[in-house]
């Protein structure tokens, strides 16, 4: 069986997440199509190329799928289906909207956010905001599901496959066209992604702490900024910086949780976490049951002090 | 301009769910049920269009057992001018959901059809762009901004980075996310008058919706759970802990 994964690309650059994606492809036994699409996709698709594990790498510059705009690539996508047996892609925001309504077209089934294969038809998601693990074997044709990039290894690279260049013309689909977009692009790892990342809740009181409290321990760690619902909601921090249920689903190395008291929802964007830190002034916060390391103080005293412990 | 919204019922997010010892799946006997937070949102930013005159009627519409109605009725008593019930007992994956709502909307003809993100139970987040592909619709997930044009919509999405903006020419399906809008409570007159709207009832059966489940649930077990470490008294301990204890700086 053959299975079909999808690239995570900006701006010509690889994401990470999809050597990840690639690893869980893997697992299902059998060789990966690794298909590039959206910008730059020449650019990206040399650079897919050399990932371990990756038989072929199929890319489209048609300009209608630059964007990544859904209904042209679920298209796209559901018209290579036939020699698939599984679709594979990371689960981001792009492909979280695209492959479902790529599983609608070829009448399958689609499965989100699976943290372990067990089986080629079989596998481990998250139900109830991360409280429960439901293990699920389609009985579909053809597989279609996202991977959480968090828990599946970096496929490594040092091959140097084949570039396929897809003929299919592929018509602008006028009914859904791209406006534009306020893209956040800054010096900092990626939150998906990053090795260490320190979150700021409704403790941080105000943007203006995010930015004199939080960030310079940020710069310290080479750590990525995340934020609770509560602060994004109260216009402390942008809302791709969410980490939760319903947000970004982290779980590096170091999580430093500030000033966030540890809702059930926020846990599951980040409990699986090697190392969580929670720092905040309220002794009884629901953060410290899970928290390795706990720190009951005022954030506005502990984070500079932080700060310069860091040193 | 008529506007769909579908609204699932689902267990309260604050309720901390209990397991049924086979593992075969979540005991949901007297467990406090609400509507999607994501599906009052676009409950509210529905009722929000008929209110500024773009939408002349709002319908809710839920797919479920019986006790659904409570959730419509609590869609109708936020403003929804009606109702459509789609009972079944049997558990529905997105797949057969979106199959359902096709045909409903065939008959109803919306212009917009709004749905919640993602369910706050089974986190597929699926069925709104499952739906799109069936009715072969534009979509926008993710919403966070929604304006009306002439015959189109402009919606800001929240995509990984930060916003997108898109433009869909009407009929279009979206997804709602959390800061769309804040939705309101029902007042206890509107909660009242809800009880004379109109709820209809029809069966996956009569529309024709092949329901059946493509996936099999072999277990649902516990997450790992996560136990706590220590309290440490300073900056300093936290810091030497890291390095040396947990290797973690």
């Amino acid at each position: 069986m053959t299975t079909l994964c999808l690239a995570e690309h900006h701006n010509g650059v690889l994401s990470v997440a999809t050597a990840r994606a690639l690893t869980a492809a893997s697992a299902l036994d059998g060789p990966v199509h690794l298909l590039v699409v959206g910008e730059k996709p020449i650019e990206v698709a040399a650079n897919a190329a050399r990932l371990v594990g990756v038989e072929k790498v199929l890319c489209s510059d048609a300009a209608a799928l630059a964007h990544l705009m859904p209904e042209p690539t679920a298209a796209l996508i559901a018209n290579l289906a036939d020699s698939y047996d599984a679709i594979v892609a990371p689960s981001t925001a792009t492909w979280k909207s695209v492959l479902p309504r790529v599983a609608a077209l070829l009448d399958v089934m689609y499965i989100s956010d699976v943290t372990a294969v067990v089986a080629a038809d079989t596998f481990e998601r998250p139900i109830y905001a991360g409280n429960a693990i439901q293990t699920v074997r389609s009985n579909d044709r053809i597989r279609v599901l996202t991977v959480r990039t968090a828990v599946f290894a970096v496929a490594p690279e040092g091959s140097d496959a084949p570039v396929e260049m897809i003929e299919a013309t592929i018509a602008c689909d006028d009914r859904a066209t791209f406006l534009g977009e306020a893209i956040t692009r800054c010096e900092r790892p990626d939150l998906a992604t990053a090795r260490i990342v320190i979150s700021g809740g409704r403790g941080m009181q105000s943007k203006e702490n995010f930015r004199t409290l939080i960030e310079p321990v940020a710069d310290k760690l080479g750590a990525a900024i995340g934020a609770s619902r509560a602060a994004v909601d109260a216009g402390y921090a942008p809302n791709d910086q969410q980490v939760g249920q319903t947000g970004k689903v982290v779980a590096p190395d170091l999580y430093i949780a500030v000033g966030i008291s540890g809702a059930i929802q926020h846990l599951a964007g980040m409990k699986d976490s090697k190392v969580i830190v929670a720092i905040n002034k309220d002794v009884d916060a629901p953060i410290f049951r899970i928290a390795d390391y706990g720190l009951v103080a005022d954030l506005v005293t502990a984070l500079p002090e932080l700060q310069s412990q860091l040193e | 301009m008529k506007v769909l919204v579908a609204v699932k019922r689902v267990v309260d997010p604050n309720v901390t769910i209990r397991l049924k010892p086979d593992g075969s799946g979540v005991d949901l006997a007297g467990a406090k049920m609400v509507m999607n937070p994501f599906d009052e949102i676009a409950i509210e930013e529905a009722v929000r269009l008929r209110e500024v005159g773009e939408a002349q009627e709002v319908v809710a519409v839920s797919v479920g057992p019986g006790e659904t109605v409570e959730t419509l009725r609590t869609a109708l008593a936020m403003g929804a001018d009606r109702a459509r019930l789609i009972r079944t007992d049997t558990l529905i994956e997105p797949l057969g959901v979106s199959k359902v709502l096709k045909a409903l909307i065939d008959d109803e003809a919306p212009d917009l059809v709004f749905l919640g993100k993602q369910a706050i139970d089974d986190d597929m987040n699926a069925t709104g762009q499952m739906l799109a592909a069936l009715l072969d619709w534009p979509q926008a997930t993710f919403a966070s901004e929604i304006v009306v044009k002439e015959g189109a919509i402009e919606v800001a999405r929240e995509v990984d980075g930060g916003t997108q903006t898109v433009v869909l020419k009407l009929p279009a399906v979206v997804t709602t996310d959390l800061r769309l809008n804040t939705p309101r409570y029902a007042s206890l007159p509107n909660i009242m008058k809800a009880k004379r709207k109109p709820v209809d009832e029809i069966t996956p059966d009569a529309l024709n919706a092949d329901v059946e489940p493509r996936l099999t649930v072999l277990a649902v077990k516990d997450a790992p759970r996560r136990v706590g470490g220590r309290k440490v008294g300073s900056t300093a301990e936290l810091v030497s802990a890291l390095r040396t204890e947990a290797g973690a700086l």
